[in-house]
């Protein structure tokens, strides 16, 4: 369902969880998705023993993704006109991610009417791990 | 990311949403998707990335016979040149899209790749670094742009703390 701009008010909020407890499986899922193998995602041994982190970490890209779930579960299927994000701080096993939305603005260009969007995901102490924006066409 | 030959793959895209833990199954279920605004199945928004699978050489797949810098017998298959790169590591540090028109199974992206801007700063917590940026184009098998796509990338100089 897409929104329309009678539900909607700058200010107005979209929150969902869109991660709980990340698995290293589901980083290995996305990495034989994407197609990006980079051992720093799924190869315990490398990452601790010669890139010297903690443990491995989730691509920058899977946070994008799942927080990419929230928008479109806000703004509908093929909805969005824009969407781009920084990647904050690394994303690890065990981590709950919670992406939320907020309408910045509802502005009309070239006979649509759009939905500007600030994105924000957290992990579970509140930490930022992406920030950025998303434009999405809604219904007049 | 370059890339001639991305074919748009409904198994492709169901993976890529399971991925991501997207259950829609605007996704997965042509039937479900033919009932939706779009009418067709379509990919998640961040899915041009996995044109990663199709490119060339990618310096991110291991290749059969070549040396692999993930571990097996010893915890890296490419040795670091000695007082080589110091522990740093490539980072993607931002990444944006503007979707101009849509994406179904049995189209055939083409992708062009532009060198964007680069500059460096100092960080707090991984040494210099150094950004730059590509801009890459995908146009579909009617060479209609269906979206484009920025990425910043950052090398730091020593392990994040």
């Amino acid at each position: 369902m897409a929104l329309s701009k009678s539900e909607l008010s700058v200010g107005d909020t979209h929150e969902e969880v869109v991660v709980e407890d990340l698995t290293r499986t589901q980083i290995i899922q996305y990495a034989g998705a994407s197609g990006d193998y980079n051992p720093l995602h799924t190869d315990e041994i490398f990452t601790t023993q010669v890139a010297g982190y903690p443990t491995v970490f989730a691509h920058g890209m899977l946070s994008m993704g799942v927080t990419g779930k929230m928008l479109t579960n806000l703004v509908g299927d093929g909805r969005l006109t824009k969407y781009g994000v920084r990647f904050v701080n690394q994303v690890w096993p065990g981590d709950t991610l919670t992406a939320k939305a907020t309408v910045d603005a509802i502005r009309e260009e070239d006979g649509e009417t759009l939905v500007d969007l600030s994105v924000s995901t957290v992990n579970q102490d509140g930490a930022e791990v992406v920030k950025g924006s998303a434009t999405a066409r809604i219904d007049g | 990311m370059a890339t001639d030959h991305f074919p748009i793959e409904a198994g492709h895209i169901m993976l890529f949403a399971r991925s991501i833990g997207d259950t829609n199954p605007i996704y997965h279920d042509a039937g479900a998707a033919a009932e939706t605004e779009p009418g067709h199945v379509i990919p998640p928004p961040t899915f041009v990335q996995a044109s990663a699978q199709f490119t060339e050489g990618y310096n991110l797949r291991p290749e059969p016979g070549q040396p692999w810098f993930g571990s097996g017998k010893e915890p890296t298959g490419v040795q670091r040149a000695p007082g080589g790169e110091g522990g740093g590591t490539g980072f993607h540090a931002e990444q944006h899209y503007e979707y101009h028109a849509p994406i179904a199974p049995g189209d055939v992206l083409r992708a062009v790749d532009k060198q964007g801007k680069s500059w460096e700063r100092e960080g707090r917590r991984g040494g210099t670094l150094q950004f730059s940026e590509s801009i890459t184009e995908y146009y579909n098998q009617d060479d209609v742009l269906v979206v484009t796509a920025r990425s910043v990338g950052v090398q730091t100089s020593r392990v994040v703390e």
